[in-house]
């Protein structure tokens, strides 16, 4: 395991953060996108290694989180129409919708069943003909484009039985829109390495460009993370606002031109509405005309979904870094992962999830 | 009281924490299991013997310490790398003893056969639970058959009890714990949740198999060298952390504990990676931990390693008098984080 142990190696974290150190002059306020970073950091207590002059915020970059309330009553209403087999990643099993979640409607006896990848739900209905079989497709542009193959794959079998709920979210528009926000304190952004590695990272020059805040393409190990700080503080202290791959093992400048053409063949762009955000204008995916035979939005007609979610939400402000969990009264006490509040606690990727799953419980509780 | 913290900030989605019917995560080992039992189990049954709440109960019949213990295995599927249900039905028991420190003497056996199984399964099943009972040289004294119509239960089931001696001199339990112990994990973790859960995903991940072994020849031989041994557990659902939180929490204890010491196989840490698992979490089958004094550590870890079992003993950490029901890790590049149950644990079916 020479690959993994290399990017976890204590020294080459001990010589970064000696660097940082040497670079900081100042405060400075990074946000993080991806789910996947928020947990690697604090899995390994990066944040508490760092000078405290720097403060990750974290970022919206955990899909469930963000999937709005409306889709996920629609998942819910379709998962107990009979005869439909529901396919899902575990990690949406639990959240809330207005009514009810996943597992309590399999308790009650609809058909949910979790998969890891579209393909396995795709055969779930070549081999259950007589079942309507729906996956629920959410996330960003790194899992759109094996849901676009199973959706494409679908077309070509003539898998009639099979459709998608799908609801992607695009990254770069949720930068754009924390940025824009009057409250904004983020100054800098670790890129999110593997949407990248998909979409190529030339929306992310756009918006360094555009806002004059430095962006590095950044990976998931503890090595990567320190170098997209490293690289994002050194700009911070110089001002300079620019795009840094250091993340080029996994990502080119073009990203992957397969994975490209097979979402442009699938989905078109759309305006989404970002749970604890609020509508974002073409932040998301939808299934095109070609594909409406497999878009279960269109294939179910579930009726009038009324959700149940007042206009205010601190998920959302943890989501665009203005509020850290810890900062929640509600934190560690009324919500926790038996109890979640809101979708930052239940999903594996969200943010009071992870400060709560690695004990960074509300500060006058805090082990010595 | 202070105002509704969700007033403040405009309210949040209402919880759904409330359910008024078992689920899957109740049967995980995390924390809606604990749920379960202490909000519906335990008060209900409560005594003496129930309520130290240790693998197996403790009971003082005509002057002898008699260890009682059961387990249901509900594996799925009922064979997998390594090993098969049959095998674990007879090892589990026989360890909850074990840890114990009690010698087992005899087991029980009980069946739920779905109709329609084939017999030649049943078969093989059998013969690994005489196998097994021939390996460990405890008989299978009692039992029970039952079968139920087709779709009432998932191929097989098994109950195992098992009974065992406690030999005078040996006093163990996690109630004995202290701040100072030294922890030792008798093996690699996680191999096998892993072994199962690669096998049910048709992951081709090369050489994972269940750990599942007798460990009542180790843990007398530990108990031999080092009598001092405070407390013993096998980690199965839940892993390592469901132990370690679990002691830290209800005896008021805090856990220090080095991540990079834990001894994981590359294969099963590659695994774990590949399915989002923390090896800490994912259930062991032929595993021990110990608690020992600190003085003692050397001893008990040479003793573990002279056996075939524990061959890969080390020492993991420390129990501390710092914070209190708080288990920390230090991280592999030199950070601290903090261990703790998940809601449910991601693998249903187990063990």
């Amino acid at each position: 395991m020479n690959y993994l142990d290399e990017y976890r190696d204590a020294k080459a974290c001990a010589i970064r953060l000696g660097w940082i150190r040497e670079a900081v002059t100042r405060p400075h306020v990074i946000m993080e996108v991806c789910g996947g970073q928020t947990h690697a950091i604090l899995r390994y207590g990066l944040d508490r290694m760092l000078p405290r002059e720097l403060e990750l915020v974290h970022g919206p970059g955990c899909p469930v989180c963000v999937t709005a309330l409306e889709t996920i009553d629609r998942a819910h209403a379709i998962a107990a129409t009979p005869g439909v087999l529901f396919a899902s990643f575990g990690d949406m099993l639990r959240v809330p919708g207005s009514r009810t979640d996943l597992l309590a409607s399999r308790a009650r006896g609809a058909d949910v069943r979790v998969v890891y990848s579209p393909l396995d739900a795709l055969e779930l209905a070549r081999a259950n003909p007589d079942r309507r079989v729906v996956f629920f497709a959410i996330g960003f542009e790194t899992t759109a484009p094996a849901n676009a193959m199973a959706l494409i794959q679908a077309r070509r079998g003539r898998v009639d039985n099979f459709s998608m709920l799908a609801s992607h979210v695009l990254v770069p528009p949720a930068i754009a829109s924390i940025l824009q926000s009057p409250d904004n304190r983020v100054e800098a952004f670790l890129g999110p390495g593997h949407v990248c590695a998909i979409t190529g990272i030339g929306a992310y020059e756009s918006l360094a460009a555009r806002f004059h805040v430095p962006i590095a393409i950044t990976g998931f190990e503890p090595v990567d993370l320190l170098d997209g700080v490293l690289a994002v503080v050194r700009q911070l202290e110089r001002g300079t606002a620019t795009v840094e791959n250091v993340y080029r093992r996994t990502v080119s400048a073009d990203g992957n031109r397969a994975a490209c053409a097979a979402l442009a063949e699938v989905f078109d762009v759309t305006a989404r509405s970002w749970r604890g955000i609020g509508a974002i204008p073409r932040s998301g995916y939808r299934i095109n005309e070609a594909y409406r035979a497999h878009d279960a939005e269109r294939v179910f007609d579930v009726g009038e979904i009324v959700t149940r979610e007042p206009e205010a939400c601190v998920s959302g402000l943890v989501l665009r870094g203005v509020k850290k969990p810890s900062d929640c009264p509600a934190f560690g006490n009324r919500c926790t992962p038996q109890t979640p509040l809101g979708a930052t606690m239940v999903s594996a990727e969200g943010a009071c999830a992870a400060y709560y799953q690695h004990g960074r419980r509300p500060r006058d509780g805090e082990p010595a | 009281m202070s105002s509704d913290p969700a007033a403040a900030f405009g309210a949040c989605p209402l919880p759904i924490g409330a359910t008024d019917r078992v689920q899957i995560g109740h049967g995980s080992g995390g924390k809606l299991t604990s749920e379960l039992l202490e909000r519906m189990i335990f008060p209900a049954l409560s005594n003496p013997a129930l309520d130290a709440r240790d693998d197996h109960a403790l009971l003082s019949i005509g002057g002898a310490r008699i260890a009682f213990t059961t387990d249901s295995y509900v594996i799925s599927p009922i064979v997998f790398p390594g090993g098969d249900i049959g095998e674990l039905a007879v090892n589990g028991t026989v360890n909850d003893l074990a840890v114990g420190g009690a010698w087992p003497v005899a087991l029980s056996l009980s069946f739920i056969l779905e109709e329609g199984l084939l017999l030649a399964d049943l078969a093989r099943v059998i013969e690994s639970v005489r196998r097994a009972s021939i390996r460990v040289g405890v008989p299978i004294v009692t039992g029970d058959t039952k079968v139920v119509e087709r779709g009432s239960a998932d191929r097989i089931f098994i109950n195992t009890s098992g009974v065992g001696v406690v030999p005078a001199g040996i006093e163990l339990g996690s109630a004995l714990i202290r701040p100072g112990d030294a922890i030792l994990v008798s093996g690699t973790i996680a191999d096998h949740g892993i072994a199962v859960m690669a096998h049910r995903t048709g992951l081709e991940l090369g050489d994972l198999a269940s750990d599942t072994a007798p460990l009542h020849t180790l843990a007398a031989a530990l108990l031999g060298a080092c009598p001092e041994v405070h407390a013993m557990r096998d980690p199965t659902r839940g892993g390592l952390a469901a132990t370690l939180v679990e002691i830290a929490a209800r005896h008021r204890l805090g856990i220090e504990i080095d991540e990079a010491a834990i001894p994981i196989r590359d294969p099963v840490r590659g695994a774990c990676e590949l399915l989002g698992l923390d090896p800490l979490l994912v259930a062991n089958e032929g595993k021990l931990v110990a608690f020992v004094p600190a003085a003692a550590a050397d001893r008990a870890l040479a003793s573990m390693r002279a056996q075939p079992l524990g061959r890969h003993a080390a020492y993991i950490g420390s129990v501390v008098a710092r914070h209190p029901t708080i288990v920390e890790l230090a991280t592999p590049i030199g950070g601290r984080r903090i261990l703790d149950l998940p809601y449910a644990e991601p693998l249903p079916r187990i063990c």
